[in-house]
C-alpha cells in the first residue's frame, strides 16, 4: 500500500506533491501544482516563490528551528513535520510552538516514522494531518487517535488543563 | 496517600488496552522488535538475560497495604515468588513472561497502579523523601508536588519521545534524602522571606559515565509556577538535548555545555511565554491532592520509654538504635524494615515478607508502606509502645536486621546476573562482602557507612554516591570492579573518587576489609569514614587496598597502566 493521508481524522487523497530540489536549483524548474519543499529552500527562494504563494508548503526537518520560519507562516497553506524516527521527538515541541505561540492554522503534517503509536499524541501537539508511511496500516493507525479517554495536561484542542475541568 | 478518582482509573484502564494491543500486534509479527521496544520501555518491560522484566512504579515510594498484597500477588501469580525494590523506589519482576505482562498491568489496575513511564525516553516515576510527612525537619510536604507533577508528566503530549531518560525528584526537608543533586531535574521545597512556599529549582544532575551534581537554575519558583516551569525545562531539552550518541543526550550534558547560568536563562526565556498560562496552579488544585496527604488520625500518645525492654533485650535494643527514627508525633516513630537478609540479594522481598510487611501496615502503620532509595521498606507511623511486638513480628518474617546504614546496608544493583546490560555481577559481590562482616558488633563499631555498587556505568546501584563505591567494569570479557571512596548523599553530596586499577571479584572483600581496617585505625573518635578520608586523603587508603599480596601483586603494575 503507499503513503496514505489521514487528515481531519479520516483518509484523505493527498494533492501534495514532495519536490527535493538541490539547495542551488532555480525555483522556475519547479512543477506546476501544490507543492511541499523543504523549508531551508523556501528560505533561500522566498522572493521568487512569494510570486506562488498558496501551492507551496514547506517540510521541517528535526533540526529545523521553527523561529526561523515565523515571519512567513501566513504565506504557508501546509507545514510537514519530518520525523526520521518515531522516537525523535523534536517535532512535537515544534508542532505545539507552531500552534500556541505562533498561531499557525494552516494544514500541520506529521511525516515521516509515525503509526498508530504515535498519533494520539501528535493530535495534541498540534497535527491535524498524518502521513502513514507505505510500511504501516492507515486504517490501524486511525485507531491510536482514540487511544485515551482524556488528558491531564493542557494541550492543542484543549485548552485547560484537567485539574482546571476537574471543578468545572 | 492520593486516591485515584474517576478520570485517573479511566486512564490507566486505558493503557492496560492500549499495551495489550502492543503486544498482541508485536507477538502477531505485526509490530517489529526496533518498533516495539521503546514501546514497551515506556511501559516498564526490559528483555534480560533470562526473559522479560517489568519495571512496575512505586509514584514517590508510597503504597497502600493493600496494594502490596497485590504486588505480593503478583509474584506469586506471574513470577518466582519474589520481587526486587530498587534505588529510585520502584520494584521490579525478573521472571515475567511477555504473552502475560498486560494481565500483570490489569491486576496492577485493579489497584490504581502501573507500570506507565518507568523506563524509555521519556519523564520518569518521581521519587522524593520516604520520610515525608513524618520527619521533623521537614518545611513542607513534598508528596502533593510530586503527584501533581506525576499527573502532568502522565502521557504528557510533548515529551513521550525526550533524548533520553529523564528523572525528576522532590525534597521537603532541610535535610536532602531524595539524592536531588543526582537528578536531571530536582525541587528543593523553601519558603522566602515573605512565608510564601516555592521552590530551589536545580538541573542537570546525574550519575553513569559522566557523573554531574545538578546546577541550580533557580533560587525560588513560587508553587502556582510548578507545571510551566517544569514545560519549560523540559522543552529546552527536548529541542536541544543531543540525540547523536545515546552516552551524551541526558539534560547534564547539556547542561554542562551551556553552563548552569546560560541553560537556566533559555529556561527563563522558554518559560516567559508560558508563566501566567492555563497550567498555572491554582489552590483548589493544591488542596485537592493535599488533602489526601493529611497526617492520619494520630492518638494522643506519649513517648514511650523504653529502657527496661532495651535492658532486658538488647538485640530490641540495637535494632532501636538503628531502624527506628523520631516521629514528629508524640508516642509515633518511623520503622525501617531492611531488606538486606545475609545470602539474599539487597532490595529483595518474598512474596511472604511483603505479605507480611502489609499486615505490619494494617496493624501498626495506618495501612501504608513507603519504599526507600535505600532498598528498604518504611512504616512511617508506628505507636511506640507497639514497637515491641512488631519487632519480634519483623524478625521472624527476616525484616528485622538491625543493620539500617550500616555497612551490610548496602544499595545494589541487580547486575549481570538479571541485567542484560551488567559489566559484571553484583549480587555474588554483595553476598561475599556481608559474609565477611556478618559481626554485628563489628558492624556497629564501624558505624554509618554506605557501600553502593553498581553492575555497569548505569550507576542503577548508586555507587558514585557510596562512601565506598564499587562498579562492575570489563576487561577483555572478564569481570572487574573498580573502587571509589568519599561519595555521600545528603546535603552534602558529591561524588566518589576512583582509588586506582580495578580488582578481580575474589579480591573485593578483602580489599573492602582492608578499607574498613584503615579507617579503624586511623580515625579519631567520632569521626565517620568520609570525614577521616577527608582529614587524611586517599593515600592512606590507596596503600592498604594496594599492598602487595598474593592475590594481585602479579597484575598490579601492568594494571596501573591502563586503570
Ligand atoms: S547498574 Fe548496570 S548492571 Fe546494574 S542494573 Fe543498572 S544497568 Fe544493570
Amino acid at each position: 500500500m503507499p503513503e496514505q493521508l489521514i487528515r481531519h481524522g479520516h483518509l484523505e487523497a493527498d494533492p501534495w506533491q514532495r519536490v527535493d530540489p538541490a539547495a542551488d536549483a532555480a525555483s522556475s524548474t519547479l512543477p506546476d501544482g501544490p507543492i511541499l519543499l523543504p523549508a531551508s529552500f523556501w528560505l533561500a527562494h522566498r522572493d521568487t516563490l512569494r510570486q506562488r504563494v498558496g501551492t507551496i508548503g514547506v517540510s521541517l526537518a528535526p533540526t529545523f528551528r521553527v523561529e526561523d520560519l515565523v515571519p512567513d507562516l501566513r504565506l504557508l497553506p501546509l507545514i510537514a513535520v519530518e520525523f526520521p524516527k518515531f522516537t525523535d521527538g523534536r517535532g512535537y515541541s515544534t508542532a505545539r510552538l507552531l500552534r500556541e505561540r505562533y498561531n499557525y492554522s494552516g494544514e500541520l503534517r506529521a511525516v515521516g516514522d509515525i503509526g498508530r503509536d504515535q498519533l494520539f499524541f501528535l493530535r495534541r501537539a498540534g497535527f491535524d494531518a498524518f502521513l502513514i508511511p507505505e510500511s504501516r496500516d492507515a486504517n490501524d493507525a486511525l485507531l491510536g487517535l482514540a487511544d485515551y479517554p482524556g488528558a491531564y495536561q493542557a494541550a492543542v484542542g484543549q485548552r485547560l488543563p484537567h485539574f482546571r475541568r476537574r471543578f468545572g | 496517600m492520593y486516591h485515584y478518582d474517576d478520570f485517573d482509573r479511566k486512564m490507566i484502564a486505558a493503557r492496560v488496552k492500549v499495551f495489550r494491543n502492543q503486544t498482541e500486534r508485536f507477538l502477531a509479527g505485526k509490530l517489529g522488535e526496533d518498533e516495539f521496544r521503546p514501546l514497551r520501555l515506556k511501559n516498564g518491560l526490559y528483555i534480560q538475560r533470562h526473559g522479560p522484566m517489568l519495571r512496575i512504579a512505586i509514584p514517590y515510594g508510597q503504597l497502600s497495604s493493600q496494594q502490596m498484597r497485590t504486588l505480593a500477588s503478583i509474584t506469586r501469580d506471574f513470577d518466582r515468588g519474589v520481587g526486587h525494590f530498587t534505588t529510585r523506589q520502584n520494584l521490579q519482576l525478573n521472571w515475567v513472561k511477555l504473552p502475560e505482562a498486560p494481565d500483570i498491568l490489569e491486576r496492577l489496575a485493579s489497584v490504581d497502579m502501573h507500570a506507565i513511564q518507568t523506563s524509555g525516553n521519556c519523564i520518569r516515576n518521581i521519587t522524593t523523601d520516604p520520610f515525608a510527612g513524618v520527619a521533623a525537619d521537614e518545611i513542607a510536604d513534598p508528596r502533593p508536588w510530586a503527584e501533581i507533577l506525576r499527573q502532568w508528566s502522565t502521557f504528557h503530549p510533548e515529551f513521550e519521545y525526550l533524548p533520553r531518560k529523564f528523572k525528576v525528584a522532590f525534597n521537603g526537608a532541610r535535610e536532602d534524602r531524595a539524592v536531588l543533586h543526582a537528578y536531571d531535574l530536582a525541587f528543593q521545597l523553601v519558603t522566602n522571606e515573605a512565608g510564601e512556599l516555592g521552590f530551589t529549582v536545580y538541573a542537570g544532575g546525574g550519575l553513569g559515565r559522566t557523573p554531574l551534581l545538578a546546577q541550580k537554575i533557580r533560587d525560588f519558583l513560587p508553587w502556582p509556577h510548578l507545571l510551566t516551569y517544569s514545560e519549560a525545562v523540559v522543552r529546552v531539552y527536548n529541542r536541544y538535548g543531543r540525540r547523536d550518541n545515546v552516552w551524551k543526550a541526558r539534560i547534564k550534558i547539556l547542561v554542562k555545555a551551556l553552563g548552569g547560568a546560560e541553560f537556566a536563562r533559555q529556561v527563563e526565556e522558554e518559560w516567559a511565554h508560558l508563566k501566567d498560562g492555563p497550567q498555572t496552579l491554582t489552590a483548589e488544585e493544591v488542596a485537592r491532592v493535599s488533602a489526601y496527604f493529611a497526617p492520619p488520625p494520630y492518638e494522643r500518645l506519649e513517648n514511650e520509654d523504653l529502657s527496661a525492654v532495651k535492658v532486658d533485650n538488647p538485640a530490641f535494643a540495637r535494632w532501636l538504635s538503628r531502624n527506628v527514627k523520631p516521629h514528629r508525633v508524640a508516642g509515633y516513630a518511623v520503622v525501617v524494615l531492611t531488606l538486606k537478609q545475609a545470602g539474599c540479594a539487597p532490595g529483595d522481598a518474598t512474596t511472604e515478607q511483603m505479605e507480611a510487611a502489609a499486615q505490619f501496615a494494617d496493624r501498626f502503620s495506618f495501612g501504608e508502606i513507603r519504599t526507600m532509595h535505600e532498598q528498604n521498606l518504611v512504616l512511617a507511623d508506628v505507636p511506640q509502645r507497639e514497637l515491641f511486638s512488631l519487632w519480634q513480628e519483623a524478625r521472624r518474617a527476616g525484616l528485622a536486621n538491625a543493620t539500617h546504614g550500616l555497612l551490610t546496608d548496602m544499595i545494589v544493583c541487580p547486575g549481570g546476573d538479571f541485567c542484560s546490560l551488567a559489566n559484571a555481577k553484583s549480587i555474588p559481590i554483595a553476598k561475599a562482602i556481608q559474609e565477611r562482616f556478618d559481626e554485628l558488633d563489628y558492624l556497629f563499631d564501624i558505624g554509618d557507612l554506605a557501600l553502593n555498587i553498581s553492575g555497569c556505568m548505569n550507576s542503577c546501584g548508586h555507587h558514585h554516591l557510596g562512601n565506598i563505591g564499587i562498579l562492575g567494569v570489563d576487561k577483555h570479557g572478564e569481570e572487574w570492579y573498580q573502587i571509589t571512596l568519599g561519595g555521600t548523599q545528603g546535603n552534602a553530596t558529591r561524588y566518589g573518587e576512583v582509588i586506582g586499577r580495578s580488582f578481580a571479584a575474589a579480591e573485593v572483600p578483602e580489599v573492602v576489609e582492608r578499607l574498613i581496617a584503615t579507617y579503624l585505625a586511623l580515625r579519631h573518635e567520632g569521626e565517620t569514614f568520609n570525614e577521616t578520608l577527608a582529614r587524611l586523603g586517599l593515600e592512606p587508603f590507596r596503600a592498604t587496598a594496594y599492598a602487595k599480596d598474593p592475590v594481585n601483586a602479579a597484575a598490579a603494575d601492568q594494571e596501573l597502566i591502563d586503570a
